[in-house]
């Protein structure tokens, strides 16, 4: 039996825990509806496995942990998924989080499930993973997960390894009730833990007022191998916090900030070394827990072996409730336990105690009165903080004193406020602090995030303002060298040839070039040598000179066509713009103009004015818009040339052209110039089919943008008058005035049936 | 279903302020017992006078400052307050001294500063201070003790003192009545060694036992507050030994000159300082470790001033001086938190 | 006459010799800050919406290190100005309404069928988040948002809210108990009031 230090301060808070050891652990009824948070553990959520309407079987995971410190969860009946959505859940907020909601169908079937055989001769990562696969968390308090703490010994040297059953706060039993009627599970975890840490020394701490337990646990130790050491602790709350049952059992304290791993210590929750147990010899994941039902609201306290998700009514009815008697439903401990608002909140895999309390049991707290540094609650702070200091921090927001005061080593514990004789929520100041300093932190953090992002910003604009002068000045000096480049050689190509078709066109134009000079050249050296057919030679080159020509001739043509094609599109688009900001210039002016005139402010007549103006401008845009528009439309009504008839044209003759021209090459005398004259004829009838497709594949491109410019304009148009609904909604949702709701009603009326009417034609041209 | 919503714990101590006040009433019974067998029925007569002055004072001025009167004045705060004053102010003190001290002590040094807990002096403390050097003379009329009046009993009658309080009396009555404290005694003694002063002066030789008696039973009350953990030991503890060293320490090189140990803590308000005074929770300094320093430096200001000063005691100025400084110990005595190697100083924070 | 002369050389020895020692002092133990605007920028909210009538945060710290008024940022409301007024050492003042009122948090959200796709948002938003090209539906990265509020008038549409952050339980804070506790019994909760469900 080693030797039991002591921690500073601490109470003596009534015990109230027979009540509930009368009886054995009762498995709780099985539920009709079971809500499973995805979040019942430290970390982040746990992301669903199942869809709505899936049938689940006992035990299956249904929801995977997501991260390194996250937890799964499994199904603790067999049944269909209801929903999964909010719901309330044990938090302090009385707020809503995500749960997975599942019908029992009463069969209670399990999935095919089977522990490990031997554990023993697994790698320690496969072992944990089980563990991890099995939704583990600390069953005490926080929620941690387990699989996290067993990796421990993996990055720290463990020595000790501490099992928590001290159970110190009031009321719960349910540690209790699991060491006397479960040791044997207990050691097969304490095992399974020891094997995977290798501690040099285990220790059990325990209250003395658990004497049954002691026993219990005394008897299952003698025949068993391991080296466990019961050290029986006085009561005293809280020494079953974990850094306090530290220090009483090894007199060290875990520094601030620190893990107790940093100090070569582990500890594990009883209950949930049961846990551990039941997956590697049974392969049960955690889907069911022992919960204290208790209070003076309930007639028959106890504890019950509840699945995790059984709303606190059903376990409430299975303990008989008083509901006229019932006033405040605690979840866990009097002192560090949370009041839920709801019988329908679940229980979670952290929930050890459901007390339901009646008024004179846990009477409203009297009213706060002012501190008078008593220092009674500095005496009793296990932490040895000052608790009256935090509270005058706290009070008066000073919360950089309040943190230099070590505001964050307090464990919420609740034993100030329980001695304070003013009758101060020391806690709740605590929490308060506590989160207004990290929400402080939160938004320091993101207000210097927001800053870099802004910076960020405003360099880039820069820069891309610098490149965008950069490249005018190239393109400046770009068209200057055009210019005088055309100058000189007034039959080059001009510069602007955007579109596809021109590039071809114009890579046609330029091989036609090439093959005139030459056929010009071969002309002049024949000239020259006085050799080969010279006429021949002559006709083709004035046949190279005919087809390079037309080539010209079509380039231009196409380049010109295209030109207005692009400009006709960006003028429609400019005016649509145009006509769009006058339209909403008009309306936010006109809704000055109201405001000017319900106020009866000055410069009303200048308003108006400027609403008049606007009225004209936003008409004529509207105007100049659907004068391009009709002018752009006529593309639409040419009826649509068959595009792959012609192209298929097209590339025969261009086929043809290319094997003529092979075999001219191959050609002498006589042949030749036939064939010549038939490539010439050939070469022309490609020209002008080229063309042809060419003109009508534009044809083709410009009735689409038509199309599609009218389309989105549809778009903005019912969008815009969706706007206009909403924002006569919405003043007509600030106006009193009986008369402007009239009007504005009226408004309302003929805003909403133009967004209508746009919405529904919308729908017919919406492409599918 | 509607149930209430609220933040851990769940279960309180029944251990109310006003509790805690009525406990410290309690443990002023024996003190007061034998300051009126020893130096007649003025105490008790200021004692309600005072009493029912500061419920009124405290009343009023909650009214004014708009809160509830009847949780407030519950706490009982106001009469232990008054209480103290009125154990501090000579038993024939005029019924105008002790409501002066009474407004001082309530609406000044109490209610002006935010009410109870933000006071930053003792009130009773700083109404005797005022009190003691704006009417020296009816502050330190004392009354002699019962046993240098004559034979028997012969304590002022209530009627009497009754009418020394309210009404005025004759200075001869006074006279035959009042006399010096031994403080006084030994503070005036000219040039005769504390052993010839002591030979000498009657309050001295025959009325120290009263005085002793009255500190004892201070001192009873001041254990059973210790018993009942209303206070903790750490501020009287350290003032009781920091006056006994340094008197011991001067008294053991000179005993001529010094009085000795035993005497300083035996007469004036030694014992009440130390258990009822110093001990006063808001304006003390809040920590135990603050507490030890508080009281140390309270002690050793008690002798500086009872050794050197002008007035024959100085618990007042004691105390008042050390609570101006008691949020600087605040600051520099926090206890070392669990998980840290060392105690953190300093206001924290900006600078 | 001579004493006097003394004293007075005795003076101006010690004016010379203490001019010295606080000379050096500040030049050995100057204290090398940051820069007040960048401590200034540091306490404002980075929100950068403009309301305070400067383009930005750090313009308005740049203003406020040449004596302008602290009240006018609303985003960062009265704790900003207690900071600055802490941190400038000067009286904290109100909010100044000119500029706008204390808000709760809120963050932009695009009604994204409606959204045209027109960048509009895109060139407001000061933080860059707003995602979306040309004619492609836009979306507010909602972890970038600072709230500013500039993205909504901006749009054509109309189809960007500015919604109040949401309380989850990850985000929930505990409240401070409530004042009225210090005054009457009530028998009310501990702090916590009873919200209505
Ligand atoms: S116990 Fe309460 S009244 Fe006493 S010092 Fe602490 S907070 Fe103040
Ligand atoms: S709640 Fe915090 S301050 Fe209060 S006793 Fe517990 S640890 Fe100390
Ligand atoms: S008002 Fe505040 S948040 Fe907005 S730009 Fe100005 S300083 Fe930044
Ligand atoms: S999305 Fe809108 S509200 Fe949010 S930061 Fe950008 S501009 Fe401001």
């Amino acid at each position: 039996m080693g030797k039991v230090f002591a921690f500073h301060g601490g109470i003596h808070p009534p015990e109230n825990k027979k009540q509930s050891t009368r009886t054995p652990i009762r498995p709780a009824p099985l539920p009709k509806r079971l809500y499973l948070p995805l979040q019942q553990h430290i970390g982040t959520s746990a992301s669903p496995l199942v869809n709505v309407g899936d049938r689940v079987l006992k035990g299956q995971m249904i929801a995977e942990p997501v991260g390194r410190i996250s937890a799964s969860l499994h199904a603790p009946t067999s049944g269909t998924i209801r929903s999964i959505g909010p719901h309330p859940v044990p938090h302090a907020s009385g707020l809503e989080s995500d749960c997975i909601v599942i019908d029992s169908d009463g069969l209670d079937e399990w999935e095919e499930h089977q522990g490990l055989e031997d554990y023993t001769s697994l790698k320690p990562g496969a072992l944990i993973d089980h563990i991890r696969r099995c939704g583990i968390a600390g069953m005490g308090g926080a929620g941690f997960p387990t699989d996290v703490k067993l990796h421990l010994g993996d990055d720290h040297i463990v020595n000790t390894l501490i099992i928590n059953a001290a159970e110190c706060e009031p009321y719960i039993t349910a540690d209790d009730m699991l060491m006397r009627e479960r040791a044997d599970e207990i050691l097969g975890g304490i095992r399974v833990i020891s094997h995977l840490l290798k501690p040099s020394h285990i220790i059990i701490g325990i209250e003395d007022n658990k004497s049954h337990a002691i026993r219990t646990l005394r008897t299952a130790l003698k025949e068993c191998e391991l080296n466990i050491d019961i050290r029986v602790v006085p009561t005293k709350y809280p020494s079953g916090g974990e850094r306090q049952l530290i220090q009483l059992l090894t007199g060290l304290e875990v520094p601030s900030g620190k893990i107790p791993a940093d100090i070569g210590i582990v500890c594990q929750n009883i209950g949930t070394t049961a846990a551990i147990y039941r997956a590697v010899h049974f392969g049960e994941p955690l889907i069911s827990r022992i919960v204290t039902v208790t209070g003076d609201a309930v007639a028959q306290p106890q504890n019950l072996e509840a699945l995790i998700g059984t709303p606190f009514a059903d376990l409430l009815d299975a303990a008989h409730v008083y509901e006229d008697r019932l006033y405040r439903l605690v979840m866990g401990g009097p002192m560090m336990g949370m009041t839920v608002e709801h019988d329908q909140i679940p229980v979670i895999k952290t929930t050890n105690c459901i007390i339901a309390a009646s008024r004179d049991e846990m009477p409203p707290a009297p009213p706060e009165q002012p501190c008078i540094r008593c220092n009674m609650c500095e005496q009793v702070c296990p932490v040895t903080l000052l608790p009256q200091q935090l509270y005058w921090f706290a009070k008066g927001r000073e919360f950089d004193k309040a943190k230099h005061h070590n505001l964050f080593d307090c464990i919420e514990c609740g034993a100030c406020a329980y001695v304070c004789p003013s009758s101060i929520p020391l806690v709740q100041y605590y929490r308060f602090a506590k989160s207004e300093i990290r929400t402080e932190e939160a938004e320091q953090h993101k207000a210097d995030h927001a800053r870099e992002r802004f910076e960020a910003r405003q360099a880039r604009l820069e820069r891309e303002q610098e490149e965008k002068e950069a490249r005018r000045k190239a393109r400046a000096e770009e068209a200057a060298r055009a210019q005088k480049a055309r100058k000189a050689e007034p039959a080059d190509t001009p510069t602007a040839a955007p579109a596809l078709d021109i590039n071809a066109l114009k890579t046609a134009a330029a091989v036609a070039r090439t093959k005139l000079k030459k056929a010009q050249k071969a002309l002049n050296t024949a000239r020259e040598s006085g050799e080969g057919d010279l006429p021949a030679l002559e006709a083709a080159v004035a046949a190279a000179q005919g087809s390079s020509d037309q080539a010209q001739h079509a380039l231009e043509q196409a380049n010109s066509s295209t030109a207005s094609g692009i400009t006709a599109n960006v003028d429609l688009k400019q005016l649509k713009t145009a006509a769009a900001v006058a339209r909403t210039k008009l309306k936010k002016a006109r809704d000055a103009l109201k405001n000017a005139e319900d106020k009866g402010l000055e410069g009303l007549d200048k308003l108006r004015a400027t609403v008049t103006t606007l009225e004209q401008k936003a008409e004529a845009a509207d105007q100049a818009h659907q004068q391009a528009e009709q002018a752009a439309t006529p593309a639409d009504n040419t009826p649509p040339t068959d595009l792959k008839a012609l192209k298929q044209q097209v590339s025969i003759m261009r086929t043809k052209l290319k094997k003529a021209e092979a075999a001219l090459a191959n050609l002498e005398g006589e042949a030749r110039t036939q064939a010549e004259q038939a490539l010439t004829e050939l070469r022309q009838r490609h020209a002008a089919a080229d063309q042809a497709f060419k003109a009508a594949e534009q044809m083709q491109i410009e009735a689409a943008a038509a199309q599609g410019v009218d389309l989105k304009k549809l778009k903005v148009d019912a969008a815009m008058a969706r706007a206009a609904v909403t924002k006569l909604e919405r003043a007509l949702g600030k106006t009193e005035d009986e008369q402007e709701r009239t009007a504005l009603e009226s408004q309302l009326v003929t805003a909403r049936d133009k967004a209508e009417q746009l919405n529904t034609t919308l729908q017919q041209h919406a492409p599918d | 279903m509607s149930l209430i919503r609220m933040s851990s714990p769940h279960v309180y101590k029944s251990n109310t302020t006003s509790n805690v006040m009525r406990l410290v009433l309690i443990a002023t019974l024996p003190g007061i017992t034998a300051l009126t067998v020893f130096f007649g029925w003025g105490t008790l007569i200021q004692i309600l006078w005072a009493g029912v002055l500061a419920l009124a004072f405290e009343a009023t001025i909650l009214k004014l400052r708009h809160r509830p009167p009847g949780l407030y004045l519950r706490d009982g705060s106001a009469l232990v307050t008054a209480l103290l004053l009125a154990v501090a102010i000579p038993p024939f003190a005029p019924w105008w001294v002790t409501a002066v001290g009474v407004f001082v002590a309530i609406v000044i040094a109490k209610q002006l500063y935010g009410g109870l807990g933000q006071n930053p002096f003792n009130p009773a403390m700083v109404a005797y201070a005022l009190l003691l050097i704006s009417f020296p003379v009816e502050m330190t009329r004392w009354t002699a003790p019962f046993a240098l009046n004559g034979d028997g009993w012969p304590i002022a009658s209530f009627v009497d003192t009754l009418g020394a309080i309210f009404g005025s009396a004759e200075s001869l009555w006074y006279d035959s009545f009042t006399g010096a404290t031994p403080l006084d005694e030994l503070r005036h003694r000219g040039g005769l060694t504390t052993e010839e002063a002591w030979r000498q002066s009657q309050v001295l030789s025959v009325g120290i036992g009263a005085w002793y008696a009255v500190s004892a039973a201070w001192l009873m009350g001041g254990i059973f507050l210790l018993y009942r953990k209303i206070i903790t030991w750490h501020a009287p503890l350290s003032m009781l030994l920091a006056l006994m060293i340094c008197a011991g320490m001067f008294y053991g090189f000179d005993p001529d000159n010094y009085a000795s140990p035993f005497f300083h803590l035996g007469t004036g308000a030694t014992m009440l300082a130390a258990f009822f005074i110093i001990t006063d929770p808001v304006s003390s300094a809040t920590s135990n470790r603050g507490r030890i320093i508080f009281g140390a430096s309270i002690g050793i200001l008690i002798f500086i001033i009872r050794t050197w000063g002008n007035y024959p005691d100085g618990v007042a100025f004691a105390v008042l001086l050390m609570n101006l400084a008691a949020p600087f110990i605040d600051l520099y005595s926090q206890p070392r938190s669990y998980g840290h190697t060392t105690a953190n100083k300093g206001r924290g924070g900006k600078a | 006459m001579s004493t006097v002369i003394t004293a007075i050389l005795i003076l101006f020895g010690l004016a010379v010799v203490f001019g010295i020692i606080l000379g050096y002092a500040s030049v050995r133990f100057r204290v090398e800050g940051n820069p007040i605007v960048e401590q200034i920028d540091a306490l404002l909210p980075q929100t950068q919406c403009g309301q305070c009538g400067y383009p930005g945060c750090r313009p308005y710290a740049e203003a406020i290190a040449n004596g302008d008024a602290i009240n006018k940022c609303p985003p960062g409301g009265q704790s900003t100005i207690e900071s600055l007024a802490d941190l400038l050492d000067v009286e904290a003042i109100p909010l100044d309404a000119e500029h706008g009122e204390e808000k709760p948090k809120m963050i932009a959200f695009i009604r994204e069928d409606e959204c045209i796709g027109c960048t509009k948002c895109i060139q407001a938003c000061p933080v860059d988040a707003i995602l979306g090209a040309a004619k492609q539906m836009h979306t507010v990265i909602t972890d970038e948002c600072t709230g500013c509020d500039l993205c909504v008038e901006p749009c054509p549409v109309d189809c960007i809210d500015m919604i109040p952050v949401e309380t989850t339980i990850t985000n929930w804070k505990w409240p401070a108990p409530t004042e009225s506790r210090n005054l009457i019994a009530t028998d009310r909760g501990r702090g916590l009031q009873q919200e209505a469900h």
